[in-house]
């Protein structure tokens, strides 16, 4: 049984079921704990009995669960679970050190105190215990040192991928390509927050995945030898899957690579792990798990909607269509910086409202949009969206917020200019 | 060798200070310089103070509430530059200049002008460092760490006051190190010899070779970083042709042994103080200083544990795995020193003493999480989580600012003549040490349980830690505001204290009349068994 421990005292968060009566084995085994959308705050009792239940709940835990909250997981790869082995062993060694020294001081300043009567001893140096202080550490040294040489090797392990997946970070979101030689075949697209901003600014109550969900998930077979090959196309992000084990750094002018063979289907859940500037707290990644034949579906679906893109991009757009979609784009991709009344947040991030590019040539518009401007957060979107959505949001912006430069611009065009580059 | 001190020898040696605010201006006085740089300091602990308040209260709660995203960035940022250049090193150097030139009987330091060069500096870097919350865009808002290219191409245009500020810092802190160890080196009394002198001498002459080898590294890579910035290079931009983990190697170059420019001094300090309260000589003083030294060196080659996840090949990250895992003995060594000073001493717990054990045993616990993040694939899961946050906390407050207070507590006396007030003195430490526990213990569970470091706002399960976490702060933060009035208390009056001050101390500070005269051994001590305990 997997736990679902969530935070019981939040706002918006109410135990639906929680045994709080129930036996011992219950907690071992079956302590459900559901969240539910703006379900108003739990009674001050029960927020009371929470706190006394937390210890206890924390202590079970780690007796049987894959998810906890105050340890590291076992995750669901062969080298996940070594990586947790060996951190247990080296935390047991490091209690074992502790009760020996802290047990040590405590007992002398318990026994040796003026206010007993005892005379200090005169007693200030030992070359045996010195030796034997500096080699008995030593000694324990090495036996943490072979495990985890070991481990690092099992990781470091070359092997033949199944599949190859590109990762690449940009602010604030991902981008994923599975690579494949056919380059029609190739699938990619970018995976971003899907939390929406009313909850993180506490309008509406938080779900359930809060701040770990995205739109579209990097998805993957089971029991496959997956390479990811990390890189970034602006500053370092880091690219971290608690329940792999596998975190990468994604740096800007290097490609590293990392890989993971996982064993269960399901959803796991993990964030970017370097500072990355504004919103590096709102970029989290999620890993979905399939079996092969899920997965071919998945893939399958995938390329048809690149199918329809494809036609997508070649039709005529009526410019209502093109803003209605623009205003769709902007919010996905744009409000993060520009903000969703266009104010920006100035310098970083200008204004759109009635000044600059937006209200100049349209030609420096698409520019911008396709290749971004060196040494600012503007990120070339060429690389991310397809023409049709570049059309549309340039078409939106020059004419949102009273802009209102009545012109547009149609894929097609975009996609000339795109393939002149 | 000693000549300085014999040819230094006035008949009015008890003149005093200057009057009015020109004394503290045109100070060369060792004491005078060392008040300076502690007052300093401790504006310094409070600023950087509000900014981790400003943190914590962000974080009591998942969602945004307090401060949005840009300025939560800024807010770690000049936390962590503020306490680290602001607030420790300043209140290390401040011990060294009151105490250093005593305990060798020394009349003043060696190289008095610079001294006040050296401090007088320090209210420019980081008046203009702060006075970045006002301009357009804001503070530094890439990490106290500030890794390129987030610090240079993609910066707030502050950052080349940063910059600036950041060179001020080092040659601050260059200029006094080469007082601290022209003084050491030249001015001890006649008859102290090296092997004689007190730890808290020895962790400072080995500090500042550390700061005279790693702040020009730190000026070089700042200077990098305004030349991308500002004159076409392309050091670190991978664009250019260069190379953003260049940074990263340089900036660690510096950075690790920067960490324990930050400890071995509280390293000297702990040492004076648990052997006074034991009333027990301190255990294998010859170990202690090998072992320092041997800590000092072991950190020029271990910088790259902090970039395990950069991608480095495997023969390199275990070099940097063993390397870092080496460091364990020498510090192992010291605390199980420390343990046997205790042992079968004859125990007193004053405040400075109650300080110094909660040093060992909570520096000892980030020892621990310094192990555990020194193996290579769990640091993959640690790296740039909570628990390198609690690691960092747990060796830096209840490490070396724990033995600021602890020195402070313990000098006091000698530096103003009056006891402090012992109730309110146990008071501050308690709350502190459940203060200290209580905000940084629970982030390792955080950090284990997945929640990365730097980061706003957080998914539901990190909620109920961090609210525990968020109120310890809130402790340990306005405890010390009692530690300011404890001050002050004792600045004003108190019981008298003795010579000795406490019954069971040595060195040559300790033979001094209290308070301490504005000019100290003008004749040299004779006495040299006095010196070291
Ligand atoms: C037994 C001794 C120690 C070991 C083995 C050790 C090991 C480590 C390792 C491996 C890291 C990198 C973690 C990561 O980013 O993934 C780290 C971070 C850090 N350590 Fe230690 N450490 C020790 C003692 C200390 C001491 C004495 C200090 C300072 C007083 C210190 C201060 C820091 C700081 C400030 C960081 C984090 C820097 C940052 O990323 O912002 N450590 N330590
Ligand atoms: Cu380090």
């Amino acid at each position: 049984m997997r736990y679902w421990l969530i935070d019981c005292y939040t706002p918006h968060l109410k135990i639906v079921k929680l045994g709080l009566k129930t036996k011992a084995s219950m907690l071992f085994n079956n302590v459900i704990v559901l969240s539910l959308n703006g379900v108003s705050q739990m009674n001050n009792l029960k927020q009371l009995r929470h706190y006394l239940l937390l210890p206890m709940l924390l202590f079970c835990q780690t007796a049987s669960a894959d998810f906890s909250f105050w340890n590291l997981r076992k995750g669901v790869t062969e080298i996940s679970r070594e990586v947790y082995d060996l951190h247990m062993l080296i935390f047991y060694i490091c209690c074992v050190i502790g009760v020996i020294v802290f047990g040590a001081m405590i007992v002398s300043m318990i026994l040796h105190r003026k206010s007993l009567g005892v005379k200090p001893a005169t007693f200030h140096e030992s070359t045996k215990l010195e030796v034997a202080w500096t080699i008995i550490p030593i000694v324990i040294l090495i036996g943490m040192a072979v495990p985890a040489t070991s481990t690092l090797r099992d990781m470091y392990e070359p092997g033949e991928p199944d599949l190859d997946v590109e990762v690449r970070g940009y602010q604030w979101k991902w981008q994923y390509t599975y690579l494949n030689d056919d380059p029609a075949k190739e699938i990619q697209f970018i995976s971003a927050l899907r939390t929406p901003q009313d909850e993180i600014q506490n309008r509406a109550g938080k779900g359930e995945h809060y701040l770990l969900d995205v739109d579209n998930p990097l998805v993957v077979p089971i029991n496959k030898r997956i390479r990811f090959l990390i890189t970034s196309n602006d500053v370092i992000h880091s690219f971290w899957v608690p329940d792999f084990a596998v975190k990468k750094d994604a740096i800007p002018g290097f490609v590293h690579e990392s890989w993971a063979i996982v064993e269960e289907p399901g959803v796991y859940r993990g964030q970017c792990a370097e500072l990355c500037g504004k919103d590096h707290g709102f970029m989290p990644i999620v890993v979905h798990a399939m079996e092969q034949e899920d997965y071919d579906n998945w893939v399958l679906e995938k390329q048809e909607e690149a199918a329809k893109v494809f036609e997508i991009v070649g039709k005529s757009w009526s410019t209502d269509e093109l803003i209605e979609k623009g205003e769709e784009v902007y919010a996905r991709n744009c409000v993060a910086c520009h903000q969703t009344n266009g104010q920006g947040i100035p310098p970083a991030f200008p204004s759109l409202v009635g000044q600059g590019i937006p209200v100049g040539p349209i030609a420096e518009h698409i520019d911008i949009l396709l290749y971004g401007r060196a040494g600012t957060a503007m990120q070339a979107f060429g690389q991310q969206l397809n023409a049709a959505e570049i059309a549309a949001v340039v078409t939106y912006t020059r004419n949102a917020w009273g802009n209102n430069m009545q012109d547009s611009v149609q894929p097609k065009e975009i996609n000339v200019m795109m393939a002149s580059q | 060798m000693n000549a300085v001190v014999e040819e230094h020898h006035d008949d009015h040696h008890d003149h005093g200070p200057a009057k009015g605010i020109t004394r503290w201006l045109y100070t060369t006085n060792h004491k005078d310089i060392g008040t300076l740089y502690l007052w300093f300091s401790f504006a310094m602990f409070f600023v950087g103070g509000i900014c981790a308040l400003g943190i914590r209260a962000e974080l009591f709660q998942p969602g945004l509430q307090i401060v949005q995203p840009e300025l939560f960035n800024q807010l770690t940022t000049m936390h962590g530059l503020i306490m680290v250049f602001g607030a420790v090193m300043p209140a290390f150097v401040g011990l060294a200049n009151w105490l250093v030139p005593m305990m060798i009987g020394a009349p003043d330091m060696a190289l008095p002008r610079m001294n006040n060069y050296s401090f007088w500096i320090l209210p420019f870097a980081f008046g203009m460092l702060i006075s970045t919350f006002f301009m357009e865009g804001g503070a530094p808002n890439y990490g106290w760490t500030f890794y390129a290219p987030l610090s240079t191409e993609y910066a707030p245009p502050s950052v080349t006051f940063f910059i600036f500020a950041v060179h001020l810092m080092g040659i601050s802190s260059i200029m006094g190190s080469i007082n601290v160890i022209v003084t050491i080196l030249n001015m001890r009394a006649p008859g102290m010899t090296l092997m004689q002198m007190p730890l808290f001498v020895w962790t400072w002459l080995i500090t500042a070779y550390l700061l005279i080898a790693v702040m020009p590294v730190l000026a070089g890579v700042v200077t990098m970083m305004l030349m991308d910035i500002h004159f076409g290079t392309a050091f670190f931009s991978a664009a250019g042709g260069g190379d953003p983990v260049l940074f990263q190697h340089v900036f660690w170059f510096f950075g690790h042994p920067e960490v324990y420019i930050m400890i071995l001094p509280a390293f000297g300090v702990v040492s004076a103080i648990i052997p006074t309260f034991a009333r027990k000589k301190l255990f294998g003083y010859d170990s202690m200083v090998y072992a320092t030294a041997s800590i000092a060196f072991l950190s020029f080659i271990v910088w790259a544990h902090h970039m395990f996840t950069v991608g480095i090949p495997l023969a390199g990250e275990l070099y940097f795995m063993y390397a870092t895992m080496v460091i364990a003995v020498p510090t192992g060594v010291k605390v199980f020193n420390w343990v046997a000073t205790m042992w079968q001493g004859s125990m007193t717990f004053e405040t400075p003493m109650l300080f110094a054990i909660a040093f060992v045993i909570l520096f000892t616990i980030g020892g621990f999480s310094g192990l555990m993040l020194s193996i290579v694939p769990a640091d993959f899961q640690y790296h740039d989580t909570y628990f390198v946050v609690a690691h960092f906390h747990y060796v830096l407050v209840p490490g070396s600012i724990f033995s600021i207070m602890a020195a402070v507590y313990y000098w006091l006396p000698k530096w103003t003549g009056n006891m402090y007030d012992e109730t309110l003195g146990k008071t501050h430490f308690w709350l502190s040490f459940i203060g200290v526990n209580v905000t940084f213990f629970p982030q390792h569970f955080i950090g284990l349980a997945g929640m990365p470091r730097r980061i706003p706002d957080y998914a539901l399960q990190f909620a109920d830690w961090n609210m525990i976490s968020s109120c310890g702060a809130f402790l340990f933060g306005f405890s010390q505001l009692l530690f300011l009035f404890i001050i002050l208390k004792c600045i004003r009056g108190g019981q008298k204290a003795t010579e000795r001050v406490w019954d069971g101390a040595k060195g040559l500070e300790w033979t001094i009349p209290s308070p301490a005269p504005y000019h100290t051994f003008s004749t040299p001590p004779k006495d040299m068994a006095e010196a070291h305990g």
